[in-house]
């Protein structure tokens, strides 16, 4: 019989229990049923900071918990009793549900020092999207007042750390209050504090160690606090972050034991002491700890889960190891950290001129790895912490040996029980196991098959290594004609100067070629100063959009898209445009991208609608290229009351700048004169939104199948600055992009992603950046419009015809029907 | 209409000159069937059927030309298959094939049989 399942909370770790019954449960044992405080679905709270980046929920949804028909999920209606004896639970709403088995995950609530004033309005906490929405609404609150929103966070650990981060990224640089004597002083060591402190100084935040705050007043509509050190603070707004405390209230109420200090009382199987009831996560109280990390949360899931279904797991033990970027500064913590084992040594390598500081603790006779701390550079913690509690494979200084000198360590050297991804308890031999007998050859599989790698991310360098210590060969492979990848043909393009398909094909492929190599070998030509893409051999490269400058409609007709810079356009243009559209009986329509769609033509007509196009000052809008498409924009501080640039401008400069640079794929963009991001342009491969100091970079962002924002490259610069890494960062992606890859996949491919691409437009790592823009320019100087340059040249011309045959006849395949008042294609049965 | 040989009506499609190496033209019959010609990199004539029967759109003469495993093809511009140039067989749908036409050149003319 069905047994009924109550998760009393439904996080991070109440949505894992769920999660994992449902992926277990292969007998439907169990029905589900979850209260929820909030009211949104679980997400993902780890990563609550980067709401602050584009204000969207659903960027933080966690994977789909494959709910049965009959489970239920209420959400903003929490469980307020049990009802022990009766096996009922009561929510907030007065609903009464019985359960055979109840989960309480009901994680933390911050904790607040009971500082007078703590309760005003302007005081917040930090945990969950309401509350950061209630930090922004505030900060907006502000922006009548001149100068910049003032505000204090009080706490300086992992918490406080990521509510400064989202308040910088709201614009407010705060004052951060810790009462230890170093910022993240449960994870770091002195050292490591006094450089994490040098770093996020850097950043303009204000940081007070070994301090409390005293008392919160108000003040002429602001706040006031004290600190102990007699420092007053004129503020707009203070954030607790100082830490979470269980919550075991319900727990309390109905007669559970709870802790001392508090925390759910429960055994290694999670049961509290009604057999009945379990508690996960952050409330529940293992091995005499409480934990408020998600590696161990995720554990006591799947071990409940196991007890419920009959199995005998246990808490393995909590791996408390952390690994974060808090204000662009990496910060690594694992294993004995402290150097609290007996006779414990400590090796440190302490770089202030490169900005890192890295501890080992080792066992007295320094053979075996404790633990560790890196701060500034954490890039050897993937293999570092694996190694914790084992032999060391070499001296722990060759380990912190600078990265440059070729760390000792490798994925190789980790035995098969060797934790890899820590968040999701997956070894190295799980994952061998699946690329050897599984066939994962991706690491994409790999996430899918073996959940590796999917929460914090920071193991995905290892799996590469692991799928190619197996064996296992990424093909690059272009197609079966050409065994290299885009990259590599547009290096060979580049290197040896070959100009022509047949000539490359002869040389470095097999065969005649066919719709994938031949497209993409023309846009590789086309990305080489001069020429027009119709010219010679080149021609027969295209498809057809390319081929007739036009795109192909699902009955052989095309639509015409001229450019309209910026969206920005005349009464006299659009008259053009309208009148073209009658005379040629087109359907119009207005696109996403700001411009005018006109559809229906037939191939003959394309020149004839081009000539009038071309003679009232329009272009090819290049809606058929892998181009770029549009700069779309909003009106900016042109007439907008609350624009701070003027984005239309820099839209219309961006598009006429990159206007006809062919590229892998297509290429978006926009630019929003304000932070309300009117233009959308963090959906676009670049983005450019205004500040008051200037402009704000994104890149990699995209609608279509998988809707992703773009993540921000850099902050505040100016006009000429922002041109300039547009530039660089275009022209890397057509260089080193795959075909068909928009610039959100190539910036996750990459190694390093974002950081390594930030290092190579923004900081010149590789020294190519000259070369990008000196590419780049020679591109602007080169432009010419390609509808011109058919209506200029008879022999083009002459290929746009119907029928060579019977020129001017009409294609009797071709025929529309009215909807709307527009003509529209009548499509054949087929 | 010029007759060429006693068998079979050949029509005039366009100078030899006017065809690319590798990309097609279309030519539309006095039955008003369309015939899509191309003119490979070989030298080599092939004439088809230019209605896609996966979009009944005059579009084939318009795909790309190139080879699959060593068959020549022309892959349509709509939904992407494509079609062996000398048999017409659809390689991605088995249930598919196109007409085929007899194509001839003289020292200037390109001529499709119908």
């Amino acid at each position: 019989m069905t047994r009924t399942l109550v998760i009393a909370g439904y996080g991070m770790v109440g949505h894992r229990v769920a999660a994992a019954l449902r992926a277990r449960d292969a007998a439907g044992e169990f029905r589900i049923v979850v209260f929820a405080e909030e009211s949104r679905a679980a997400y993902d709270r780890v990563a609550l900071t980067s709401y602050v980046d584009g204000w969207n929920a659903g960027a933080l949804t966690l994977p789909d918990v494959g709910f049965r028909d009959d489970d239920e999920v209420h959400l903003g209606d929490p469980v307020v009793a049990i009802e022990r004896e009766a096996r009922v639970v009561r929510t907030a709403s007065g609903y009464r549900q019985p359960y055979d088995a109840l989960v309480l995950a009901t994680g933390s609530k911050p904790f607040v020092p009971p500082i007078p004033g703590h309760d005003l309005p302007g005081c917040f906490v930090y945990r969950t999207i309401d509350d950061l929405d209630a930090i922004r609404d505030a900060v907006h609150g502000t922006e009548s007042t001149p100068g910049r929103a003032a505000a204090m966070v009080v706490g300086g650990g992992l918490l406080g750390l990521e509510a400064a981060n989202a308040l910088r990224g709201m614009g407010v640089s705060p004052h951060i209050v810790e009462l230890g004597s170093r910022l993240m002083p449960v994870q770091v060591d002195d050292g490591g504090g006094s450089l994490l402190r040098r770093l996020v100084e850097q950043l303009d935040l204000t940081v007070h160690t070994g301090v409390s705050t005293q008392a919160i007043e108000p003040s002429d509509q602001r706040l006031l606090a004290k600190l102990s050190n007699g420092t007053e603070l004129d503020l707009d707004l203070v954030v607790f972050a100082a830490g979470v405390r269980p919550r075991d209230e319900l727990a309390r109420e109905s007669g559970l034991a709870v802790g001392e200090r508090g925390g759910i009382v429960v055994d290694e199987g999670c049961r509290t002491s009604d057999p009945e009831v379990y508690a996960v996560g952050e409330c529940a109280l293992i091995d005499g700890r409480v934990y408020g990390l998600i590696a161990p949360g995720n554990a006591m899931a799947e071990l409940l889960v196991d007890r419920l279904l009959g199995g005998a797991a246990t808490f393995p033990g909590a791996d408390t190891a952390t690994k974060l970027k808090l204000l662009g500064v990496d910060v690594a913590s694992f294993g004995d950290a402290h150097a609290a084992t007996q006779g414990a040594l400590e090796v440190v390598v302490n770089d202030a001129v490169s900005g890192s500081y890295k501890k080992l603790v080792v066992s007295d006779d320094a053979k075996t790895l404790l633990g560790g701390i890196l701060v500034g550079d954490a890039s050897d913690y993937a293999t570092l912490r694996p190694m914790v509690g084992r032999d060391l494979p070499a001296s722990p200084a060759a380990l912190l040996a600078p990265a440059g000198g070729g760390s000792a360590i490798g994925v190789d050297a980790l035995p098969d029980d060797a934790l890899i991804c820590s968040c999701n308890t997956v070894s190295k031999g799980a994952i061998t196991e699946a690329v050897v007998l599984g066939g994962c050859d991706t690491v994409g599989k790999l996430k899918d098959c073996t959940k590796a790698g999917t929460t914090c991310g920071s193991c995905v360098p290892m799996l590469k290594q692991l799928l190619a210590g197996c064996g296992v060969e990424q093909s690059n492979a272009l197609c079966e004609h050409f065994g290299q990848s885009r990259t590599e043909l547009f290096e060979i393009v580049g290197a040896t100067g070959i100009r022509t398909f047949s000539a490359l094909i002869e040389r470095y492929g097999t065969g005649r070629g066919c719709d994938i190599c031949k497209p993409a070998v023309a846009s590789i030509l086309a990305s080489l100063p001069g020429g027009h893409i119709l010219d010679g051999e080149q021609a027969s490269l295209q498809d057809t959009n390319d081929h007739f400058l036009a795109n192909l409609q699902r009955n052989g007709t095309y639509s015409v898209v001229p450019r309209i810079p910026g969206g920005e356009i005349s009464a006299d243009k659009l008259l053009v445009i309208a009148e073209v559209a009658r005379d040629f009986r087109l359907y119009t329509k207005i696109t996403g991208g700001q411009r005018i769609d006109l559809f229906g033509a037939t191939v003959d007509q394309l020149p004839m609608i081009w000539r009038r196009l071309v003679d009232a000052g329009f272009e090819s809008g290049h809606a058929y290229g892998k181009a770029l498409r549009t700069v779309k924009s909003c009106v900016g501080t042109t007439w907008c009351r609350f624009g701070v640039q003027d984005a239309v401008g820099m839209a219309i400069e961006l598009e006429l700048r990159y206007r006809g640079l062919r590229s892998p794929h297509k290429i978006k963009a926009a630019v929003s004169g304000c932070a309300r991001e009117c233009a959308e342009a963090r959906g676009k491969d670049f983005g450019v939104i205004a500040t008051e100091a200037g402009w704000n970079l994104y890149v990699g962002g995209n609608g279509g199948f998988t809707p992703r924002h773009a993540d921000l490259l850099v902050s505040d610069v100016d006009s000429a600055t922002l041109i300039k890494l547009i530039d660089r960062f275009l022209m890397f992606y057509v260089r080193t992009a795959d075909r068909l890859q928009r610039t959100a996949a190539w910036i996750e491919a990459m190694d390093g992603g974002l950081d390594h691409l930030r290092a190579v437009i923004v900081d010149d790592s590789l020294g190519i950046c000259a070369d990008l823009e000196a590419a780049m320019s020679e591109h602007v100087h080169n432009y010419a419009d390609e509808w011109r340059g058919v209506l200029e040249d008879p022999v083009k011309l002459a290929r746009f015809t119907s029928f060579v045959n019977a020129p001017g006849t009409p294609d009797p395949t071709i025929s529309f029907r009215t909807e709307r008042g527009q003509r529209v294609p009548e499509v054949a049965a087929r | 209409m010029t007759t060429l040989d006693d068998h079979q009506t050949l029509v005039a499609v366009c100078p030899y000159a006017d065809l690319q190496p590798d990309r097609g033209v279309a030519a539309i019959l006095p039955s008003g069937a369309q015939v899509a010609v191309f003119l490979l990199s070989d030298g080599s004539l092939r004439a088809i059927g230019n209605i896609d029967p996966f979009s009944a759109a005059g579009v084939l003469s318009r795909g790309i030309v190139g080879d699959r495993a060593g068959t020549p093809v022309v892959v349509s511009p709509v939904y992407k298959q494509a079609f062996d140039l000398r048999t017409g067989a659809c390689l991605d749908d088995p249930s598919v094939t196109l007409p085929v036409y007899r194509v001839v050149h003289d020292e200037n003319m390109i001529w499709v049989g119908h």
